[in-house]
């Protein structure tokens, strides 16, 4: 399967999708101009990965901040991973980020997926 | 020349360390954030308290980039931060149609009207049963900044002459 490979910018996070090597991470800043667009091709990615996945996922989330535009499209991706056996979600935060600790919990309570709580 | 050390004058007064008018975008917003950045480094901003302050200048600044006309050149906004000792204060001021004012004022008494938990369960209906708008809006701006900086929103309009209202709001973010 192809990889997603999306080096990140000021606006944007570092993606990388590789189901051959099993790592699957969305790092750094999140805000782009649109949300919508950004997020289609992980969207559409997790869609064929779903079809034959790895007999567990560890997908990473390890963003230092996200915009709302892009939390809406955050639980989309969240909402596509639920399907899928033998996933789990790490999402880091830095130590003294409550809000983003607060986040990942807020998403671990609208989806039903293991969330592993990680500081850096 | 007067209206320079008057404009001057007013910035020492309140406080504001940046002030931006014009159009926006979103180079322009990540301009905007990059100098709010640098100047808060500068100071040695405890990291907690600037990343609240990033995050308020984000949905503020997006929220008047998507709302913004840009057909419309007089619909410039303004962007204004200041800083004392207490607090940092967002400041947005954008020309909205009046018949905009109704709903939008409605919101922010929702929101303002909520506490800690009252405004967590909104953030999640919202994000629950949203969709992005055709502006790329989650409808979840306004909200956020309010959780972000514990405080309420402050808000006014001002009737102009030309059948728009200007809408200026302020988020404050206390530094201790």
């Amino acid at each position: 399967m192809e990889i997603l490979n999306l080096e990140g910018t000021e606006d944007t996070p570092k993606i990388i999708l590789d189901k051959g090597n099993g790592i699957f991470e969305i790092s750094g800043r999140s805000l782009p101009e649109d949300s919508a667009e950004f997020y289609q091709p992980v969207l559409d990615w997790i869609d064929s990965y779903a079809a034959d996945p790895n007999a567990s996922t560890d997908f990473v989330f390890k963003l230092e901040y996200f915009n709302t535009a892009s939390s809406k499209l955050i639980l989309d991706v969240l909402s596509a991973l639920e399907d899928i056996d033998g996933m789990t979600i790490h999402w880091y935060f830095h130590e003294d980020d409550e809000d983003m600790e607060e986040a990942g919990e807020e998403f671990s309570e609208l989806v039903e997926l293991p969330f592993e709580f990680k500081t850096y | 020349m007067r209206y320079i050390f008057d404009l001057h004058q007013t910035m020492v007064d309140e406080h504001l360390i940046l002030v931006y008018e014009g159009e926006f975008t979103q180079e322009i917003t990540k301009s905007v954030l990059a100098m709010a950045e640098r100047n808060m480094d500068s100071t040695g901003e405890e990291s907690t308290i600037k990343r609240k302050v990033f995050n308020v200048m984000v949905e503020c600044l997006q929220n008047i980039v998507k709302h913004a006309d840009h057909e419309d050149r007089d619909n410039a906004a303004i962007f204004l931060i200041g800083r004392n000792d207490d607090n940092y204060h967002i400041i947005s001021g954008n020309p909205i149609k009046t018949d905009e004012k109704e709903k939008l004022s409605a919101s922010l008494e929702q929101i303002n009207s909520l506490d800690k938990d009252g405004l967590k369960q909104l953030y999640k209906n919202i994000i629950k049963n949203t969709e992005i708008s055709d502006k790329g809006g989650a409808g979840l701006g306004f909200v956020d900044m309010a959780r972000k900086s514990g405080r309420k929103l402050v808000y006014e309009f001002v009737d102009t002459n030309n059948g728009t209202s200007f809408f200026c709001l302020k988020c404050s973010i206390p530094r201790a």
